[in-house]
């Protein structure tokens, strides 16, 4: 697979097909970040496009000091701000569940039952058995910044300066959002892995 | 000094599956840390648990795009096409 500079490079040159070809790569993520800031799935393909535009107008500007995908999230995260009506960076974290429902643990903080190890392989296997849609699901589930960091750090992994520097997060509560949201994806395998019986 | 005696207590699971986020992005402070992986010495559950929260983050890290369908390609290469025509002052 061609990485973003390279694509990059070629898009540089007018090349249509490296154009395509990278919004093929990160219109999924892109749709996701900018709907937990817009009302609905209309506004948010706007924005995408919009941010597109912007990649395809301001590529002579973008100086490789960021990554492609930084600067990119920082396009989507700007125009998605402009054209949201929900301004939910400024509500404080509230306090959130915990990382594992509080039945599993005894009166003195001890797991009530063993943790049964998963396979060194098991995300090899996830992949390939086609457990992407389910944590695909998991995902979109996720309360909406919570949803933004996994999808930035996790999926497109981003440093997580970078996630700070785009959604304009301090690194604790980057941090503990980014805590909330992989305990989530990890129950939800487990409890898949529990369906389909290992 | 209540406070001081309760940071010296080990720490108990359901303490630590709070902490692990901190711990994989290298957050804890250096005390915190060693008493962390004191705990985890000790206990095979929460062992078990940290190596479940890294596949999870792994399997994540995996996912791949998914696929844009042949109408959205062919309109997102218009859509190039009428942008590059614009220039890159073009109103829009």
């Amino acid at each position: 697979m061609e990485s973003d500079e390279e694509l990059l490079a070629r898009l540089r040159d007018g090349d249509e097909a490296a154009f395509v070809a990278l919004v093929g790569r990160y219109q999924g993520s892109l749709l996701r970040v900018a709907r937990t800031f817009v009302p609905s799935d209309a506004v948010a393909e706007e924005v995408v496009q919009d941010t597109w535009m912007g990649v395809v107008r301001g590529i002579d500007r973008f100086e490789g000091r960021s990554s492609f995908k930084t600067w990119l999230f920082r396009i989507l995260v700007n125009r998605a701000r402009t054209s949201g009506v929900r301004e939910h960076r400024s509500v404080p974290l509230d306090p959130g569940e915990p990382a594992v429902s509080p039945a599993r643990f005894a009166g003195n903080g001890s797991w009530t039952e063993p943790v049964t190890p998963w396979e060194a392989d098991i995300d090899d296997r996830l992949v390939a058995d086609s457990w992407g849609p389910a944590l695909r699901a998991a995902i979109d589930e996720l309360p909406d910044r919570q949803r933004d960091v996994v999808l930035l750090r996790d999926v497109e992994g981003l440093s997580g300066a970078d996630v700070c520097e785009v959604l304009g997060l301090s690194e604790g509560n980057q941090r503990v959002l980014l805590h909330r949201g992989r305990s989530r994806l990890r129950t939800v395998l487990e409890a898949e892995l529990r369906t389909r019986g290992r | 000094m209540m406070v001081l005696l309760r940071r010296r207590d080990e720490l108990v699971c359901q303490q630590v599956v709070e902490l692990v986020s901190d711990y994989l992005e290298g957050a804890l402070p250096r005390a915190e840390r060693r008493r962390f992986e004191r705990h985890l010495r000790a206990c095979p559950n929460c062992t078990a648990y940290l190596e479940q929260m890294r596949i999870t983050i792994a399997t994540t890290g995996r996912l791949t795009p998914e696929d844009l369908g042949p109408d959205a390609r062919e309109e997102f290469a218009e859509l190039f096409r009428s942008w590059r025509a614009e220039g890159p002052h073009g109103s829009g």
